[in-house]
């Protein structure tokens, strides 16, 4: 059996009194897209930072290629794509300022883009459709070309692993549809990619994989098998999916 | 040109003007970073609390730039240590620690025998500099503006999104803090010029004044410095002209600078955006 692309092994966390993961285990295979499910406050944020070693966990380890989240870290091998409510949208950068952010753990002292990167750049917005929008000021694309520039952030990167953060928050149809595209491309081409979100309708046709979390691993399977009623009452505590 | 080369001709006017052109650049460069990140009480506290480090300095003998940078040390862990292990929320934490560290750097000052006046620290001795004061200024300037400028694109990622600086491997904390340490040195740099008490000022004004002008950080990192020089210098010459204190007179300028901005900028400005406003409203009632 191959090494896990990311192994979470009986994780607990606890922010001073708050206990926000209690022995939460995960294990994620390469070239996966898997859907984390959970109400606020199920530890989803949590279990991201743990992932990229932003969050000592108090018990328990992660191992992400059976190496400690650092060494990924290192490699530049790990694309975060955060929450809309987390960026501040009027910072004076362009899309491609903010894209070209993904080069620099493969950049020098000063960070300087040498023509490869400048290049690798270019593709990336090209993939996500944004090329004519790289000079913009970011806070000035819509919420789906928002969501995109990150994405391409990653792309630039060379992630091999991406986190996305309700990356469809907001954003419309055509912006979903391509989003759910490239994460396909990119699984196929070996990344393994983990989605938290709360829309449960989109979960099926974008994910391999889904995991209902409450704190701890509730269930992790298939998304048909996750998104069955009874099961998302236990997340939920309520009927979800007919709410409306 | 009288006018301009008149005050050239006095030594300590070279001086004054010298210096506070390095201590406008460096504070102005700063200042980009300190407004986006929304750490401009950060400055003012850390600009505050170096002075008992800087009246210690001069009492040993030591390098008043060492003074500085422990006090703000202390200063922010101080700040940290009643944020986190109290009810009490960062800004008063903040306000607590550097009023209580401003206040102590005071007594020192009390009962502290000097020839030179320790006063001066406090709102600045502009046309005072002596060749000494002089060189710390251009060496720890020069220290300052080059690391500034070096790791740009660092702190800006690190403003902007530490989450992912965190994830490609680089230290958001040593990023951090690095930029308080620059904080600490800056305000021993521009402790000469304005004093103690209107450091913010520069450290703020024109960061927050190029961002009211440019979607470009790359371009404030210019319009900042420039917009501060020319005030200063302006400012300067003002003080010289109408006798009035010259510290005082250079953040005056920055001000007023800054108001014209904030009033006329053709993007960001209130004018030029309700202008904008009526414009569209007129648009939509043709239609």
């Amino acid at each position: 059996m191959s090494t896990p692309a990311i192994a979470v092994e009986n994780v607990t966390v606890h922010y001073g009194e708050v206990l926000a993961l209690d022995s939460a285990s995960l294990t994620l295979e390469h070239s996966r897209i898997c859907g984390l499910v959970g109400m606020n406050g199920s530890g989803k944020s949590t279990l991201f930072k743990v992932i990229m070693g932003m969050v000592k966990p108090d018990s328990g380890r992660v191992l992400i290629n059976g190496e400690p989240p650092v060494k990924m870290r290192k490699d530049a091998g790990i694309g975060y794509v955060p929450q809309s409510e987390d960026v501040d949208w009027a910072f004076p950068l362009s899309v491609r300022d903010v894209v070209m952010m993904g080069r620099y753990g493969h950049l020098g002292f000063t960070r300087r883009p040498r023509k490869a990167d400048r290049e690798a750049v270019d593709h990336a917005l090209e993939r996500v459709e944004l090329s004519e929008f790289a000079d913009r000021q970011i806070g000035q694309l819509s919420g789906g070309q928002k969501k995109r520039a990150f994405v391409a952030r990653g792309i630039a990167q060379g992630a091999t692993m991406m986190l996305l953060d309700e990356p469809f928050a907001g954003v419309d149809k055509r912006s979903e549809a391509t989003i759910t595209r490239l994460l396909r491309e990119l699984a196929d081409n070996g990344a393994t990619i983990l989605i938290s979100t709360h829309d449960l309708h989109a979960l099926p046709q974008l994910c391999d994989e889904a995991v209902l979390l409450m704190r701890k691993v509730l269930m992790h399977g298939s998304p048909d098998t996750v998104l069955q009623p009874e099961n998302l009452a236990m997340a939920f505590g309520l009927d979800v999916m007919n709410r409306g | 040109m009288d006018f301009l080369l008149e005050p050239l001709t006095y030594d300590f006017m070279v001086r004054a003007l010298a210096t506070t052109a390095i201590a406008a650049v460096v504070c102005a460069v700063l200042s980009c970073w300190l407004v986006l990140i929304g750490w401009s009480l950060m400055g003012d506290a850390v600009s505050h609390a170096v002075l008992p480090g800087v009246v210690l300095a001069y009492i040993v003998g030591a390098p008043f730039a060492l003074g500085a940078l422990v006090f703000a040390l202390i200063a922010v862990t101080l700040i940290g240590v009643v944020r986190n292990t109290s009810r009490v929320k960062e800004d008063a934490a903040i306000g607590i620690v550097f009023t209580s560290l401003f206040a102590l750097g005071l007594v020192l000052i009390s009962v502290t025998p000097s020839q030179t006046d320790l006063n001066h620290i406090i709102f600045g001795n502009l046309l005072g500099v002596s060749v000494p004061d002089l060189i710390q200024v251009v060496v720890l300037g020069v220290v300052a503006f080059a690391i500034l400028i070096l790791k740009r694109r660092d702190l800006t990622l690190y403003a902007f999104d530490p989450t992912h600086a965190h994830a490609i491997g680089l230290s958001p904390k040593r990023l951090g803090a690095l930029l308080l340490g620059l904080l600490a040195l800056t305000s021993v740099v521009a402790l000469q010029t304005v004093g103690v008490v209107l450091v913010v000022a520069m450290l703020i004004i024109p960061g927050a004044t190029a961002y009211l002008l440019t979607d470009r950080f790359s371009r404030m990192l210019v319009i900042a410095p420039v917009i501060s020089v020319v005030c200063s210098m302006a400012g300067i010459y003002l003080s010289y002209y109408l006798d009035t204190a010259s510290g005082a007179m250079v953040v005056l300028t920055q001000g007023v600078v800054f108001a014209v901005v904030y009033l006329f900028s053709p993007r960001q400005g209130l004018i030029g955006t309700r202008l904008a406003k009526a414009r569209r409203k007129r648009a939509v009632a043709a239609v």
